[in-house]
C-alpha cells in the first residue's frame, strides 16, 4: 500500500498535540507538590474530569482499530463489548462498589486487598497487575509503531522512542494529574478526529437505513442470532456473551482494574466518585458510533467493486484492522487527515500514560513500600514514583522490541485480562459483600483462579484439550474460548475462596468496618433530590442500554 | 517548584485552546484549498469538510475558553 502522505498542515496539527501534552505536563508540575498530587491527582477532581478520564483510559487506539475491524468481520455483534459488556459493570461500580473503595481512603485496588484481607493477597495482586500493565503497555507501543509504519511509512524506532520519551516526560513531571488531563485531551481528539469518518461514510452509502439494508441481516443483530453459535460470525452463544463477557470479563475489568478504577478513586468526594463510572457509561454507550458505523461502512465498500476500497493484505490474509485508517485516508483531505492521525496517536500515547501512571502507583505503594521501605517519607515515595515511571517506560520499550521479534505475543493480549482480572472480580465481590470470607480463602482462591485461567489457556493453545470442552459448544472461536475461560477462572476462584474460608479464621468485624457491606455506613445522600443522586443516573443508563439492545435485537 | 498562590486552570481551558488552535489550522487549510484548488484525492472533497469542520472546532473551542476563562480547579 502507498503510505498516507502528510502535508505541512497535518504535521502542524501533530506538532500542536505534542506541544500541548508537554506544555500541560510542565504547567501542572508547579501544582504537583506532594505524593498525594503525584499519585492521586490531589483527590480534587469533579465527576466530569474523573468520568472522562475513566472512559478515556479504556478508549485506546488499538481498541478503535480492532473493534472497527471486528465489526467488519462480525457486524453489530461487536456492540456487545460496549453495551452488555461494559454498562452494567460501570453502573455496578458506581452504585455498589465505589463506597467501599472511596470511603476506605485506599490509594490502589491492591491497597483494598491489604485492608480487607492481608499483605500476601495485596502483593500477589500487585505483582500480577504490574506485570500485566507493563506487558499491555509494551504491546500497545509495538502496535502503535506497526500502525504508523504501515500507514504513514514512519520509522519504527523513531515512533516508539519519541512517543515513549514524551509520555515519560509529562508523567515524570506531574504524575496522575497530567495523565488524566491528557486523557481528556485524547477524548476530545478522538471524537473530533473520528466523528466525521462515520458521518461521511453514512453520506456515501446513502443514509443510515441504506447502510443497514446493505449488510447481511445477521450484521445488524445483537441477540436474535445468539441462540446458536453458528448463526453469528463470532461463534459465541448468548451464554458466552452474558456469563463470559457481560459478567466476568466486563465486571472483572471495569470494577477491579486499577487503571480505570484509579480515576474514580481520585474524585473530590464520594458522590463525585460514584458518579464517575456512571457518567462515563453514557459516553461508552455512544462509542459504537465511532467504531461500529465505520466497520459497517467498510464492509459495504469492500463488497462494492466500484468503490475502489480495498483492505490491506497481510501474508495473504485480509487485515481487518486496516479499515479505520483507510477510511480516514478516503474521506479526510489535508488538515483533517492530520487530525485523524493525531486522534490515533493520542489514543496510543494516553493509553501508555494511563498504564504507566497506574503502574507507578502500584509499584510504589503496594510493592516497594509494602515489602522494602515501610516508613518511606512522602518525598521519597514521590521520587520512587518518578523513578518507577522511567523504569516502566523503559520496560515497555523493551517489551515492544520483544513483541516485534515475536508478533504472536499479540494473541496473548486478550488472554492476559482473563488471567488477572476475572478471578480478582470473584475475590472483590466476596470480599465486599460477604463478611466471613477469610484472608487465607481470598489468597488461595485468587491463586487458584489465576492458575486455572493460565492452565486452561495453555491447554487449549497446545491442544491438550479441545476448545469445545470449555465453551460447551460444538463450534467455538478463540474469542468464545476467551469468554468461557474467564467464566471458569472466576467460578474456580469463587468456589475455592468460599471453601477455604469455611475452614479458616476470619477477621473480626471491627477490622472490617468501611470495607464490607453490612459493616459500612450506607452512602445515603441526605437532602439531595433523587434526580441528582448516582442511583438516578444509574437507572437512566440502564434504561438506555436496555432500549438500545431491544432496538437492535 | 511549588506555587501556592496561582490557581490551576481547569482542563476545559486547555481543551478549548487545543480545539481553537487545531480548528484554526484546519479552517485555514480549507480556505487555501478552496481558493487555490481542491484536494481531489478524497471522496467528498467538493463538500470542503475542512471548512465546516474547522469552523465547528473553532466554535467549540471558543465556547470552552469563554465558559472557563475565569475558572480554576
Amino acid at each position: 500500500m502507498q503510505s498516507i502522505q502528510l502535508a505541512f498542515p497535518d504535521w502542524l496539527i501533530i506538532a500542536t498535540y505534542f506541544l500541548f501534552v508537554l506544555g500541560i505536563g510542565a504547567y501542572l508540575k508547579r501544582f504537583t507538590r506532594d505524593e498525594s498530587d503525584f499519585f492521586l491527582a490531589g483527590r480534587r477532581n469533579t465527576a466530569w474530569v474523573s468520568g472522562l478520564a475513566f472512559l478515556s483510559a479504556n478508549l485506546g487506539a488499538l481498541e478503535l482499530l480492532g473493534m472497527t475491524g471486528n465489526t467488519l468481520k462480525y457486524g453489530m455483534y461487536v456492540a456487545h463489548f460496549y453495551w452488555v459488556g461494559a454498562i452494567p459493570a460501570m453502573v455496578f461500580l458506581g452504585v455498589y462498589m465505589m463506597p467501599f473503595y472511596y470511603s476506605s481512603k485506599i490509594k490502589s485496588v491492591p491497597g483494598y486487598l491489604k485492608l480487607r484481607f492481608d499483605e500476601k493477597t495485596r502483593v500477589l495482586n500487585a505483582i500480577a497487575f504490574g506485570v500485566m500493565t507493563l506487558l499491555v503497555s509494551g504491546i500497545n507501543l509495538y502496535a502503535m509503531a506497526l500502525v504508523l509504519r504501515t500507514f504513514l511509512g514512519w520509522n519504527w524506532d523513531a515512533s516508539m522512542w519519541v512517543s515513549a520519551a514524551t509520555v515519560a516526560a509529562y508523567i515524570t513531571m506531574s504524575g496522575l494529574l497530567s495523565a488524566m488531563f491528557t486523557e481528556i485531551i485524547q477524548f476530545f481528539l478522538i471524537w473530533f478526529g473520528l466523528f466525521l469518518v462515520a458521518v461521511l461514510g453514512i453520506l456515501e452509502v446513502g443514509g443510515v437505513q441504506e447502510m443497514f439494508a446493505r449488510v447481511p441481516t445477521a450484521y445488524s443483530a445483537l441477540w436474535s442470532t445468539s441462540a446458536n453459535a453458528a448463526d453469528n460470525g463470532m461463534l459465541v452463544t448468548w451464554g458466552g456473551v452474558v456469563l463470559g463477557l457481560g459478567f466476568v470479563l466486563s465486571f472483572g475489568y471495569w470494577t477491579t482494574d486499577f487503571l480505570v478504577v484509579q480515576r474514580a478513586m481520585v474524585a473530590k468526594n464520594l458522590r463525585a466518585a460514584r458518579q464517575t463510572p456512571i457518567l462515563a457509561s453514557f459516553f461508552k454507550m455512544a462509542v459504537p458510533f465511532l467504531v461500529i458505523v465505520p466497520g459497517l461502512i467498510a464492509y459495504i465498500l469492500s463488497h462494492d467493486p466500484d468503490s475502489g476500497f480495498t483492505l490491506l493484505q497481510d501474508g495473504g490474509a485480509v487485515n481487518y484492522d486496516s479499515a479505520l485508517p483507510l477510511l480516514v485516508a478516503r474521506y479526510y483531505p489535508i488538515g483533517l487527515v492530520g487530525l485523524g492521525i493525531t486522534a490515533l496517536l493520542a489514543g496510543f500515547m494516553a493509553g501508555q500514560a494511563g498504564n504507566v501512571s497506574a503502574f507507578n502507583t502500584v509499584w510504589t505503594y503496594d510493592i516497594y513500600q509494602a515489602l522494602f521501605k515501610k516508613n518511606a517519607s512522602s518525598e521519597h515515595l514521590m521520587w520512587m514514583g518518578r523513578a518507577a515511571t522511567i523504569a516502566g517506560i523503559l520496560i515497555s520499550v523493551v517489551t515492544a522490541y520483544w513483541a516485534k521479534s515475536f508478533p504472536s505475543i499479540m494473541d496473548y493480549m486478550q488472554a492476559i485480562f482473563s488471567w488477572v482480572n476475572a478471578p480478582l472480580f470473584a475475590t472483590m465481590l466476596l470480599g465486599m459483600f460477604v463478611r466471613w470470607i477469610t484472608p487465607s480463602g481470598a489468597f488461595w482462591g485468587l491463586l487458584a483462579g489465576m492458575g486455572s485461567s493460565v492452565a486452561l489457556f495453555l491447554a487449549v493453545k497446545f491442544d491438550w484439550i479441545s476448545k469445545n470442552l470449555i465453551t460447551l459448544s460444538s463450534v467455538a472461536s478463540d474469542m468464545a474460548a476467551n469468554f468461557w475461560r474467564a467464566w471458569w477462572a472466576w467460578l474456580i476462584c469463587f468456589v475455592v475462596t468460599i471453601a477455604i474460608s469455611l475452614l479458616t479464621r476470619r477477621k473480626p468485624d471491627e477490622e472490617l468496618v468501611g470495607l464490607v457491606k453490612g459493616l459500612t455506613k450506607e452512602a445515603a445522600a441526605a437532602h439531595v433530590p433523587f434526580f441528582k443522586t448516582p442511583e438516578f443516573y444509574a437507572l437512566l443508563s440502564m434504561l438506555a442500554v436496555i432500549a438500545l439492545n431491544i432496538y437492535f435485537w | 517548584m511549588s506555587d501556592k498562590t496561582v490557581h490551576m486552570k481547569p482542563i476545559w481551558y486547555f481543551v478549548g485552546l487545543m480545539l481553537l488552535s487545531m480548528g484554526g489550522i484546519i479552517l485555514l487549510t480549507g480556505l487555501y484549498l478552496y481558493f487555490f484548488g481542491i484536494d481531489y484525492r478524497t471522496v467528498f472533497a467538493a463538500l470542503h469538510p475542512n471548512l465546516w469542520w474547522g469552523t465547528v472546532m473553532i466554535v467549540a473551542g471558543a465556547l470552552f475558553l469563554l465558559l472557563n476563562r475565569h475558572a480554576s480547579e
